[in-house]
């Protein structure tokens, strides 16, 4: 019950990129067409579950006996870059059509702030293992939910007659901020 | 600003206004979002980030022949890494309550897209001095912004301006503005405003050049009326 809370609580009442503001980038920047919204979204959860697996241990196994907390940003952040890295070359390798369907999302997923943010959202309410997995699906079923709903939202919107100077990147911030009062409907929920 | 003057303070004043970070570039959205609160919030991440970006932006201008391309990503991570645990280690040392308003979003600084973006595009190819006044102008239209929606924010949201109440108790705050949800409203409309501007702009230049061409147009044509020989011109 704990994790499911856990999980609850980071895909839909603190929504990563709706009320954490992290990934914001990749939410703008992607969030043209559905189908790239999907994918990209899908990649993410896949990097974000692995790296709080890997993160978890580095904190909790090397950092955290060592003495050696005030290295936590650099040895995260290195670990992220690798890491994205190397699940790009494994896709490379093993799987040829899921690479064309993420590929050139993967590179970007390193400065997406979501990523880092987990981990220290982690190391910073001192989560076990489990609940670190749960809380990095959770985070990357949200970061999919509001990307896809953003996605649909922006293929409508494309017919919509905006102001001109409001076409692009101010209309899909205010339609956020619909979403966002949205979202915060669900916040009685736990 | 519409001269355009070489050397460093043109990469001075190109941060703030004509690349500026957020308005211009789209980068550092997170951070502009998240911690614009209030006033206070805004300043201390601007500068925080402002010294971040000056550091590892004169680090990088330094040592940019020493490092191999294909690693450069990540040594340019490393560098704006270390100085991130600087300035975090610094600010719960001595502003504990600044640090813990702000949170996760100090360590985030690393991923600000900003000091990649600088590095990678700027730094990585000029010199120290320029890329040091580049970081500068960058880290003051950063601030600047933050400035402005956190002072939009605040001043809707909480009827303060920095901590004091300057708006009279007749206008209630309108919470909905320190929540998230005022957060995209606030810089969705703000840019949308910035654009507004900078059409103004553009149509007005256009206006003029087209103006000039027709002038000289004429010009050319009355002094082909006048001389029917040169007709070649």
């Amino acid at each position: 019950m704990e994790l499911f809370i856990v999980f609850l609580s980071a895909a839909i009442v603190n929504n990563f990129v709706l009320s954490y503001f992290l990934g914001i980038c990749p939410f703008i920047g992607v969030s043209n067409k559905l189908t790239s919204a999907f994918s990209m979204g899908l990649a993410t959860t896949f990097v974000l579950v692995l790296t709080a697996v890997v993160t978890w241990m580095i904190n909790h196994l090397i950092l955290i006996p060592a003495g050696l907390d005030y290295l936590q940003y650099v040895s995260f952040i290195l670990v992220i870059a690798s890491l994205v890295q190397f699940v790009e070359m494994f896709i490379k390798k093993t799987s040829q059509p899921l690479y064309r369907a993420l590929g050139i999302y993967l590179p970007l997923i390193t400065t997406n702030c979501a990523i880092l943010g987990l981990a220290l959202f982690m190391a910073l309410r001192d989560y076990t293992m489990m609940e670190s997995i749960f809380f990095g699906l959770g985070a990357g079923v949200g970061f999919t939910l509001a990307l896809t709903i953003m996605a649909g939202i922006r293929e409508e919107l494309e017919l919509a007659d905006i102001p001109k100077p409001f076409k692009g990147v101010p209309i899909t911030l205010i339609t956020a901020g619909i979403l966002a009062m949205a979202f915060m409907g669900f916040s009685g929920l736990i | 600003m519409s001269k355009v003057q070489a050397g460093p303070l043109n990469d001075f004043m190109n941060g703030i206004w004509k690349n500026n970070p957020i308005f211009k570039q789209v980068l550092g959205t997170c951070p502009t979002l998240a911690v614009t609160v209030s006033v206070m919030n805004g300043i201390a991440m601007g500068l925080a980030t402002t010294f971040v970006l000056f550091f590892s932006s004169v680090i990088i201008a330094m040592i940019k022949k020493l490092i191999p391309n294909q690693v450069r990503i990540a040594a340019y991570i490393v560098v704006i890494a270390t100085f991130v645990t600087i300035v975090d280690i610094v600010m719960k040392a001595q502003f504990p309550d600044l640090s813990k308003s702000l949170g996760p979003f100090i360590p985030l600084i690393v991923v600000n897209c900003i000091i990649l973006g600088r590095a990678e595009a700027f730094a990585s190819k000029n010199t120290v001095v320029r890329s040091a006044f580049d970081a500068l102008g960058m880290g003051a239209g950063f601030t600047m912004a933050l400035l402005v929606i956190g002072g939009i924010r605040e001043e809707l949201g909480s009827s303060k301006f920095l901590g004091t109440v300057i708006l009279p108790a007749t206008v209630e705050p309108m919470l909905i503005f320190i929540l998230p949800a005022g957060a995209f409203l606030t810089l969705g409309v703000l840019f949308g405003t910035a654009n507004h501007f900078e059409q103004k702009k553009k149509d007005k230049e256009l206006r003029k050049t087209i103006e000039a061409e027709l002038a000289s147009k004429t010009a050319i044509a009355e002094t082909v009326e006048e001389n029917p020989q040169k007709e070649e011109v």
